[in-house]
């Protein structure tokens, strides 16, 4: 019986831990990820079209989340359709050679009230880095907002290469935003 | 002889380079095809220029209020004096609408204009495909209005020097 109780216990566990893990659907018509750059320090805002983003996230266990997202990086909108060609080519994202961007979460942890810090590993034309970026968390009509921006440096990843290294043209720092609205 | 003043005639020469200036800029950035460092380098002086033009033309609209240009030539026939009243007109409002409309169009498209990549110059309209294809007609039309409303504008003071001997044109030369 004592064997049985435990057994049933853990099981019981069990559910409970894959239940607060469960995947959340992402709202593809709310949620935007985006790229903006600086040009002669002009702001330039892009959006991707066409990427995926897989979130497990439970408001009661936060540090047991996970995330991952993957960019199409062909599909990048820069609000004109002639830049967009350009945008695959290779001395941009080569999109031919390396059709996707992703991020891969390794550890999400609680950084207090709707915060948290997101630690994992960005892989953009086939460059892998380690890196840490907050994330903010809201809930709005039941359903879960995730925000979060992450700065990057363009020229780690050979993003702009040949005369477009000049960072006095396209500054280095280039921030990449989520706008995630996502529920069960 | 009475003359525009040195200030209105630095204005007007002033006014005069950087229309042909953005002009001929304009030109030469929309012919490089696909994208390159210097045509984005050439989109931004465009928009530095186009800026520039309504800072210098407000200043004029101010001065010239301040101070009259001076009365038109006894030997010009009444009817010609309107015409070309009506063209200094036109001219004035082309100054402040083909920049205007290329600063509307370059917001359209979510591009602002960072002037001299300081200063980041005031939102005026949210991004927009459709209004962004129209204001680009808009610029172009309005553009090439005054193209050919400078071309008759030149030619009609070289006609005035030239042909009537007049002192139309020396009014508002410096020397």
């Amino acid at each position: 019986m004592n064997t049985l109780k435990k057994i049933a216990l853990v099981a019981m566990l069990g559910i409970a831990f894959a239940a607060s893990a469960a995947a959340l659907k992402t709202d593809p018509a709310k949620s935007t990820v985006s790229a903006t750059f600086k040009q002669m320090n002009v702001p330039i805002d892009s959006k991707f079209k066409k990427y995926t983003v897989a979130i497990d996230y439970d408001a009661a266990k936060p540090d047991a989340s996970k995330a991952s997202v993957e960019v199409e990086t062909a599909s990048l909108d820069m609000g004109d359709p002639e830049y967009n060609k350009e945008v695959a080519k290779k001395e941009w994202f080569n999109s031919a050679q390396f059709p996707k961007a992703t991020f891969v979460s390794s550890a999400i942890k609680s950084a207090g009230p709707g915060k948290l810090t997101v630690t994992g590993k960005l892989t953009i034309k086939g460059k892998t880095a380690d890196i840490t970026f907050p994330l903010t968390v809201k809930t709005e009509a039941g359903k879960q907002v995730f925000d979060g921006a992450l700065p990057i440096k363009r020229l780690a990843y050979n993003i702009g290469e040949g005369e477009w290294k000049d960072t006095s043209m396209v500054a280095d720092d280039v921030v990449i935003k989520f706008h995630v609205v996502a529920g069960q | 002889m009475p003359r525009y003043t040195k200030t209105a005639m630095l204005l007007h020469w002033l006014t005069a380079l950087l229309i042909i200036a953005a002009f001929f800029l304009g030109l030469t950035m929309v012919a490089i095809p696909g994208f390159s460092p210097t045509k984005l380098k050439y989109f931004s002086w465009h928009k530095w220029l186009g800026v520039t033009v309504l800072l210098v033309a407000t200043l004029r609209i101010l001065w010239r209020k301040a101070n009259r240009p001076p009365p038109p030539l006894a030997s010009i026939p009444a009817w010609q004096h309107k015409i070309a009243e009506g063209m200094h007109y036109l001219l004035y409002f082309l100054i402040f609408a083909v920049p205007i409309s290329g600063y509307f169009y370059t917001y359209a498209a979510g591009v602002p204009v960072v002037y001299l990549g300081i200063w980041q110059m005031p939102a005026v309209i949210a991004p927009d495909p459709e209004l962004k294809a129209t204001l680009k007609t808009v610029h172009y039309i309005l553009t090439m209005t005054m193209a050919a409303a400078v071309v008759a504008h030149a030619l009609a003071a070289l006609k005035h020097h030239f042909i009537d001997r007049d002192i139309t044109l020396k009014r508002m030369l410096p020397l």
